[in-house]
C-alpha cells in the first residue's frame, strides 16, 4: 500500500517534470474555471481546459459552423458566468444572440465586430486577445498562417485570456501553433422520452491535436444548460493503433 | 481685459493670390474682369495696374485706354470670400479669435496675445512680415474697437498702433468714409462740406439722425467703443485648447509624437483640474507653407488618460504629410464631459476596471478600422424574429427587457430568409423533404409550427409558421411557410441553422 502510493506520486512528480521539460508550464494567475467539459478534459495535460490558450475550431459546411457556434458558446457561457465581455470578431455576423441564452451567455455582453479586411481582422482578435479585461475573443476568419497563429499565441500567453478561431472553409488545414484544434459536426438527436420532434442538440466532437495531451472523439449532448457524454469517450491513439494496423 | 483689436487689409487680395500662383505675373500690370451687362468689368486690380489709376469697377476698354499693356485675366467668382477663410484659418496661429471682413480684411481678436511675442508692436511686426512672405500686400492697425482699428488699417496716416483709449484722437483726421458707412451717407455728408470726422462729431446726436439715419450714430458708438460689437470666429472658440509653437519646422513622425504627448499631457492636467474628460479631441499641425492638416480621435466615455489618447492618435500620425515642416501644433477638445476624480475611482475599481480596459480596446478599435464596426445586441420587445434584437446605442445601455428563453431559436440566424422547395404530406404539417441551394435533405424529426403573427403596424405582410427540422445526416433547420394554403401555394423558406 505504501509503495503503490509513493509509486504513484513519484509517476505524477515525473510527469510534471516531463511536462515542464516538453515546454509545457501552466501559467501562474490563469483563471481557474469549470469550463463544463467534463471527461474531455482529460485529455489535456494536467486534467484541465487551457484557457490561456488559443484553440482552432474546423467547420466546412454551414451545419458544421452552427454546431461549432453552438459547442464554443458552451464553453464561453462557462467563461463569462462571472461577468465581463467576450468579443467576437466576425467579417459577417450570422450568430443570432437570442439563441445564446440556452448556453448560459447573457447575449447583451457580446461584442460583435464586423471587419471585413482580414488583415484589420486579425490585428482586432490581437488586440482583443491581449485586453485583460475580456472573457474571451472568438475570430471567425477563414485563413490563419502560422506567424500570425504563434503572434496570437504570444499575445495570450501574456492575458491569460482564451481564444477561438473559428475556420469556416479553409483552404487548407495547415500547422498552426494553436493549442489545439477542433471539429464539431451535428448528429442526429435522441427523442426525449420517446416523444416525438427533436430532442436534445447532439455533436460529435473532435479534438484533433492537443499539445502535450491526447486527441480523442466523444458524442456530447447539450441538455439542460450541461454537456453530456452519450457514449464512453474512445480515446484514439493515433500511434498505437497506427502500429496495430502495420 | 482689455479688449484689443487688429485689422488686416488685403490691398489686392485676389491680384496678389494670382501672382503667388503665376510668378510670371509679379510686378506686371493686370486685371481680372467678368462680364457684365454685356461689357467687361475689372473686379481686382494688381499693384502696377493701381499705380497707373486703374481702379475696380471700371470697364476694361477704358482701362486699356490707359494702360494698353494691361493684361485681363478672368474672374473666378466666390474667389475672395474663400481666400479671406483660408487667410482666417491661417491667422489663428496669431489668436484664437479670427473672422473674415467681407470684402478684404481679416479681424483678430488679440485681446492678452500680443504680449506672447513681446509687445504690439513686435506683435504687429510679425503678422506683417508673415504676410508679407506670403506675398500680400497688407496693411494692420491695432486699436481698442473693431470700428478704430479697420478706419485706421484703410485710411489712417498714422501709426497702426492705437494706444487704449486713443479712439477718438486717431478718427479725428480721417474721412467719414473710414466709419464703414453706406456710399449713399458718404455721398451726403461730403455734399454738405462734411470731409473729415471732425467736422461733425461734435454735431447734436439728434440733428445726425434725423439727416443720415441710424445707421451713422451705430457705426459712431462702435468706433469709440460705447456700443459693443462682436465678430464671427472662422472657428468657433474652442475652450479647451492647447498649442506648441515650434523653433524649427518639424518633419518626423518622432518629433510629432513628442509634441502631440507634450500636448495631451497639458491638455489631461488642466482637465485634471477642471474634473472633466474628453470625447473628441482634434490634433491640429499647422505646415510652413500654410497648409493645415488636421487628425481627430473620439472616445466611448469620458476620458482624460493620456496614455490611451495617445495610442489612439498613434494609428493617424502616419497620415500627415509633413513636406518641408510643421511649425505649430494645436491640440482641442471639442466634446468635453464632466468626469469626477470620484468617477474616475470608480472606473477603477475591480470590475470597473474592466469596462474602461475594454472601452479602451474598443477605442482603438474605432481608431483603427472606422465608426460603427462593432455592435451589441439588445432584446426588443418583438416576437418578429428580425426584430427580436436590437442594436445597442449607448456602451453602458442596459437591456430593457429580459431575453427569452423558452423559445427555439437557432444559432445562426441567414440574413435574409432564402426559398427552398419542400413536399409536404398536408396543409399545416412539416415538410417531409426539402431542397436548398440544390442538395435534398431528407427530414427525420421535427417540430413545430410555432405562428409568428406579422405587426401589422410596422409592416404588411402575412404570418409565419416556423418549423425546427432535422434531416437525417442530423443538421437541424429552422424554416417557415409564409402563409396558408387558402388560394396560392404559400412560399417556403430557410431561415437559420441550429447547432
Amino acid at each position: 500500500m505504501d509503495l503503490s502510493t509513493s509509486k504513484q506520486a513519484i509517476t505524477k512528480q515525473l510527469q510534471k517534470e516531463v511536462l515542464e521539460m516538453q515546454g509545457y508550464k501552466r501559467a501562474v494567475g490563469e483563471h481557474l474555471l469549470d469550463t463544463g467539459l467534463g471527461e474531455i478534459g482529460m485529455s489535456f495535460p494536467d486534467g484541465r481546459f487551457p484557457t490561456a490558450a488559443v484553440h482552432e475550431f474546423i467547420s466546412y459546411a454551414t451545419e458544421e459552423a452552427a454546431a461549432t457556434v453552438g459547442f464554443m458558446s458552451g464553453i464561453l457561457g462557462r467563461l463569462m458566468q462571472n461577468g465581463g465581455a467576450c468579443l467576437w470578431v466576425t467579417p459577417k455576423n450570422t450568430v443570432f444572440p437570442p439563441a445564446l441564452v440556452q448556453y448560459g451567455i447573457e447575449p447583451h455582453r457580446i461584442i460583435f465586430a464586423e471587419i471585413s479586411k482580414p488583415k484589420d481582422l486579425l490585428w482586432t482578435v490581437e488586440e482583443g486577445l491581449k485586453c485583460e479585461a475580456l472573457c474571451a475573443v472568438v475570430g471567425d476568419l477563414s485563413e490563419l498562417g502560422f506567424t500570425e497563429s504563434r503572434r496570437l499565441q504570444l499575445a495570450v500567453e501574456q492575458s491569460k485570456i482564451p481564444g477561438f478561431i473559428h475556420r469556416q472553409k479553409p483552404r487548407s488545414e495547415n500547422t498552426v501553433a494553436c493549442y489545439t484544434r477542433w471539429k464539431i459536426k451535428p448528429l442526429p438527436s435522441n427523442a426525449i422520452q420517446d416523444l416525438p420532434g427533436i430532442g436534445y442538440p447532439r455533436w460529435e466532437v473532435q479534438l484533433l491535436k492537443v499539445r502535450n495531451g491526447k486527441p480523442g472523439k466523444w458524442i456530447v449532448e447539450w441538455k439542460g444548460g450541461d454537456l453530456s457524454f452519450v457514449q464512453t469517450p474512445t480515446i484514439a491513439l493515433p500511434l498505437v493503433s497506427k502500429l496495430m494496423a502495420g | 481685459m482689455k479688449r484689443r483689436y487688429v485689422s488686416i487689409w488685403f490691398r489686392h487680395l485676389v491680384a496678389d493670390w494670382l501672382t503667388r500662383k503665376r510668378p510670371e505675373l509679379a510686378g506686371a500690370p493686370f486685371v481680372t474682369a467678368t462680364p457684365e451687362r454685356g461689357r467687361m468689368v475689372v473686379k481686382a486690380v494688381s499693384m502696377a495696374a493701381h499705380a497707373k489709376g486703374i481702379q475696380t469697377g471700371m470697364v476694361v476698354a477704358d482701362c486699356r485706354a490707359i494702360l494698353p499693356e494691361l493684361k485681363v485675366i478672368d474672374d473666378i467668382p466666390g474667389k475672395p470670400e474663400q481666400l479671406l477663410t483660408s487667410l482666417a484659418e491661417w491667422c489663428l496661429r496669431f489668436t484664437p479669435v479670427a473672422a473674415v471682413d467681407m470684402p478684404d480684411g481679416v479681424m483678430l481678436d488679440v485681446s492678452g496675445c500680443a504680449h506672447l511675442w513681446g509687445g504690439e508692436p513686435a506683435y504687429l511686426k510679425e503678422v506683417h512680415g508673415r504676410l508679407s512672405q506670403l506675398g500680400y500686400d497688407v496693411r494692420i492697425a491695432i486699436a481698442d474697437t473693431i470700428g478704430t482699428a479697420w478706419a485706421v488699417a484703410r485710411y489712417g496716416r498714422i501709426g497702426p498702433i492705437i494706444a487704449p483709449g486713443g479712439n477718438a484722437d486717431a478718427l479725428f483726421n480721417l474721412p467719414p468714409a473710414a466709419l464703414r458707412l453706406e456710399p449713399g451717407i458718404v455721398e451726403r455728408l461730403e455734399k454738405l462740406g462734411l470731409y473729415r470726422i471732425r467736422d461733425f462729431i461734435k454735431m447734436p446726436r439728434s440733428a445726425l439722425r434725423r439727416r443720415f439715419g441710424p445707421t451713422l450714430l451705430t457705426r459712431i458708438d462702435q468706433a469709440w467703443g460705447k456700443e459693443t460689437e462682436a465678430i464671427e470666429p472662422v472657428q468657433p472658440v474652442q475652450q479647451y485648447q492647447e498649442r506648441l509653437p515650434c523653433m524649427e519646422p518639424i518633419r518626423t513622425a518622432t518629433g510629432i509624437s513628442i509634441a502631440l504627448k507634450q500636448l495631451l499631457e497639458k491638455l489631461c492636467n488642466r482637465l485634471g483640474t477642471e474634473e472633466k474628460g474628453l470625447r473628441t479631441c482634434v490634433f491640429t499641425c499647422y505646415r510652413i507653407d500654410g497648409n493645415l492638416q488636421q487628425i481627430g480621435i473620439g472616445t466611448n466615455r469620458p476620458t482624460r488618460n493620456a496614455g490611451h489618447l495617445f495610442k489612439l492618435f498613434e494609428e493617424k500620425i502616419q497620415r500627415l504629410e509633413p513636406r518641408l515642416g510643421f511649425e505649430q501644433f494645436d491640440l482641442s477638445a471639442p466634446i468635453v464631459e464632466s468626469l469626477t476624480t470620484t468617477q474616475e475611482a470608480l472606473w477603477r475599481v475591480a470590475a470597473n476596471k474592466n469596462e474602461a480596459a475594454v472601452a479602451e480596446l474598443l477605442d482603438r478599435i474605432t481608431c483603427k478600422i472606422g465608426n460603427g464596426t462593432y455592435k451589441r445586441y439588445l432584446p426588443d420587445e418583438h416576437y418578429w424574429p428580425e426584430r427580436s434584437v436590437k442594436v445597442a446605442t449607448e456602451f453602458n445601455e442596459k437591456a430593457q427587457t429580459t431575453w427569452q428563453i423558452n423559445l427555439p431559436r437557432p444559432t445562426c440566424l441567414l440574413e435574409k430568409p432564402e426559398r427552398i422547395d419542400v413536399s409536404v404530406p398536408l396543409p399545416d404539417y412539416p415538410p417531409m423533404l426539402f431542397r436548398h441551394r440544390g442538395s435534398l435533405h431528407k427530414v427525420a424529426r421535427a417540430d413545430g409550427p410555432e405562428r409568428i403573427e406579422q405587426e401589422w403596424w410596422i409592416e404588411e405582410g402575412t404570418y409565419r409558421d416556423y418549423y425546427c427540422l432535422e434531416d437525417e445526416q442530423g443538421a437541424r433547420y429552422w424554416v417557415f411557410r409564409s402563409g396558408d394554403y387558402a388560394e396560392t401555394e404559400p412560399e417556403w423558406y430557410i431561415h437559420g441553422h441550429f447547432s
